[in-house]
């Protein structure tokens, strides 16, 4: 464990200073800072890598290991990879251009969608023809890119459908509330800390249909949480999330690590990335081309290229729409 | 006219066996729309699974009418399996389509002639209620006050249905306050969010298709106790009148198939009295016959109507309905 401000020698626009989140500075800088930066002090995570940093390299810990993992919709091959390992107490970032296969490769892993060839396995068992409920229960949880919120259940009531293993799920102990009301506000207890978290409990009685788009990441990110996973695939967990919760999920993502889960996401914006990831993986048109801590990856030239294209001395996050060349904050 | 026993008749059909079997016939349609989301249009099928094996069990096989009972239930289950098992890894929209052709193929079993010797095909059944009047505790004679007022056998048989009707209500009052009936609602929402949260998706709808397939085969059971079973009875037709008693009262309402099931029975009888008594009269320029069945195309518009305007029915919530996708 190491812990590190964002690497100098990734280019950032001139109002992006390292650990600015902590100082006393001036007002613009706070803005600015604000959109981009958890508070909490990140601690990245290194020596994750057995060897130096390329597609497919071997992890000291893995949580899941991929290969041969292929998908494809008629002639277009959405998924290729060959092999990959996702380390364990870490955040992975996974990223790549659009219809680079990322969404794919999360149905697949998760058991949502089932691939041509391949094998995975996670903490050591292999998922491959498992149903995705199963590997829910094994602590493999994970969202969707479009949100999907249970619209006439009440924000409290979606929470604690999250709760894993619960007595009154089972239809012969439903009719039999006493044995698990006493489970029951557990349940609740827990639901409504995360929903504090979360900043939704204002919200706990109102239909989840009610919420906004952010709010909706939100609730969907805690829901996941409800079933105490171990490892957590965020599809694009801030897309279309403004700013000022952009931030509290920035410090949740970062707070799962400290809780010792390990996530895996999905991000365009390399600012993010950059400053919450402690590895990334990019994909390409269904291939894994590059992957290697934050710094080293920004570097790469598959990446660049998947990128840039010939945009080879700009920084990602302006490809990406969301910085303008000078590094304020677009959308 | 007549307004006197057109109001009578009326109030009397409120309370029929039929009326009685419909509110356990849509309570179990509102599990499985109403909470579970899952669009049967296949219910007569298992209504008439529930009158059949009730018959068959005591004419062919001389049970006694509790046993009968205990068929239809046993019945419904296997049916409800064999349904759910192709249909219920589909969209929702193709368990309506193969609801519909089951349902379909279970009435043509029941009404063609290759199992004549126990289900008297065209002709149906009857005379099988010895047994259950039998078992009547209710003393001899004739009470009750108003328009109901009925013999000690049919009071034996509505009483009876009541009772069923109790049961089923607290039997999905239970399960729907659970976290059982919570993950069923999460299913109606979005079964994939539910999946991902480690759920068996697929359980859950099968056991929410048993119960409320039970319940259709014990609203069967309850219509034909007093009366006679025919095939012809149990056409989609009557899938369609339990549908229109259920979004009457609220598809997601405890109470409202039962209120939907008894408003349902109520405009009919009386629409039944009304406009012949008006065609008579003169008022209505057709037949006394034609007028009489003019009843279902006002109930159509009249469904049509409910689900256009208030398509959460007369108990549910307007609030809830704003978020239909
Ligand atoms: N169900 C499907 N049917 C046909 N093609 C599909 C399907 N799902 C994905 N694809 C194709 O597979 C490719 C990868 O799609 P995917 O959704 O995985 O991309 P992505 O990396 O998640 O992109 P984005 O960043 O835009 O979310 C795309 O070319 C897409 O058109
Ligand atoms: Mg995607």
């Amino acid at each position: 464990m190491s812990s590190s401000t964002p690497d100098p020698t990734v280019p950032d626009g001139p109002d992006a200073p390292e650990g600015a989140e902590l100082a006393g500075i001036d007002d613009d800088t706070i803005v600015d800072t604000l959109e981009v930066e958890p508070t909490h002090e990140i601690h990245h995570t290194t020596h994750l890598a057995k060897d130096d940093a390329a597609p497919g390299v071997a992890k000291v810990d893995p949580i899941l290991v991929a290969d041969h993992i292929t998908r494809s919709f008629g002639g277009n091959k959405a998924v290729d990879v060959d092999h990959v390992e996702i380390p364990r107490h870490a955040i992975t970032a996974l990223i790549g251009p659009n219809g680079a296969g990322k969404t794919t490769l999360f149905n697949l892993l998760s058991g949502f969608d089932k691939p041509d060839t391949g094998e995975w396995s996670f903490n050591g068992r292999s998922l491959a023809g498992i149903p995705a409920f199963k590997s829910a229960r094994l602590g493999q949880v994970r969202t969707f890119q479009l949100t999907k919120v249970l619209a006439r259940l009440t924000v409290l009531e979606s929470m604690k459908l999250g709760a894993n293993g619960q007595r009154g799920e089972s239809i012969w102990a439903a009719v039999v509330p006493p044995l698990w009301t006493s489970q029951e506000r557990e349940i609740e207890e827990r639901a409504i800390t995360l929903l504090k978290k979360f900043k939704l409990y204002e919200k706990r009685d109102d239909y989840s249909a009610s919420l906004s788009g952010g709010q909706r990441k939100l609730l969907e990110m805690a829901r996941a949480l409800m079933t105490q996973p171990e490892f957590v695939l965020l599809d694009e967990p801030m897309a279309g999330v403004n700013p000022a919760l952009v931030q509290t999920l920035l410090d949740h993502v970062i707070d799962l690590k400290s809780e010792g889960m390990t996530v895996l996401f999905v991000e365009h914006d390399m600012h993010m990335v950059r400053h919450i990831a402690d590895w990334v993986v990019v994909m390409a048109e269904g291939r894994i081309v590059a992957e290697g801590p934050p710094h080293e990856v920004m570097r790469n030239a598959a990446v660049i290229d998947a990128y840039l294209g010939s945009h080879l001395d700009e920084d990602i996050g302006v490809i990406t729409g969301r910085y303008d060349e000078e590094g304020n904050r677009l959308s | 006219m007549n307004w006197g026993s057109i109001l009578d008749n009326t109030a009397s059909f409120m309370l029929s066996p039929e009326t009685i079997g419909f509110m356990l016939a849509a309570l179990g349609l509102a599990v499985h729309f109403g909470y579970a989301g899952l669009l049967n249009f296949g219910m007569a099928g298992f209504m008439a699974i529930g009158a059949y094996g009730y018959a068959i069990s005591i004419l062919s096989f001389g049970f006694p009418w509790w046993a009968g009972i205990l068929v239809s239930i046993v019945g419904a289950v296997i049916f409800a399996i064999i349904l759910g098992i192709p249909t219920l890894k589909l969209r929702g929209d193709y368990l309506a389509i193969v609801t519909i052709a089951a349902a379909e193929i279970v009435r043509l079993l029941f009404q063609s002639r290759v199992f004549d010797e126990w289900t008297n095909s065209a002709d149906g059944l009857g005379g099988y209620h010895t047994s259950f009047r039998e078992a009547n505790p209710l003393p001899e004679g004739t009470f009750g006050f108003g328009p109901w007022e009925f013999t000690s056998d049919q009071w034996w048989s509505r009483l009876f249905g009541l009772f069923l009707v109790a049961l089923g209500l607290l039997l999905v009052w239970l399960l729907m306050r659970s976290p059982w009936g919570r993950v069923l609602k999460g299913i109606r929402e979005d079964e994939d969010a539910v999946r991902s949260l480690g759920k068996n998706v697929y359980l859950y709808k099968m056991q929410a298709l048993i119960i409320g397939g039970v319940l259709g085969a014990l609203g069967g059971v309850v219509i034909a106790l007093p009366s006679a079973v025919i095939p012809q009875y149990y056409l989609p037709s009557l899938t369609f009148f339990v549908w229109t008693a259920l979004l009457l009262g609220g598809a997601a309402t405890l109470f409202g198939p039962i209120i939907g099931a008894v408003l349902y029975w109520g405009v009919m009888a009386f629409l039944a009295g009304v406009l012949p008594a008006m065609a008579t009269e003169g008022w209505l320029p057709i037949s006394s016959t034609a007028a009489g069945n003019l009843r279902f195309v006002l109930v159509g518009v009249a469904l049509m109507l409910l689900v256009a305007f208030r398509p959460q029915g007369l108990l549910g919530n307007k609030k809830e309905m704003t978020f239909v996708k």
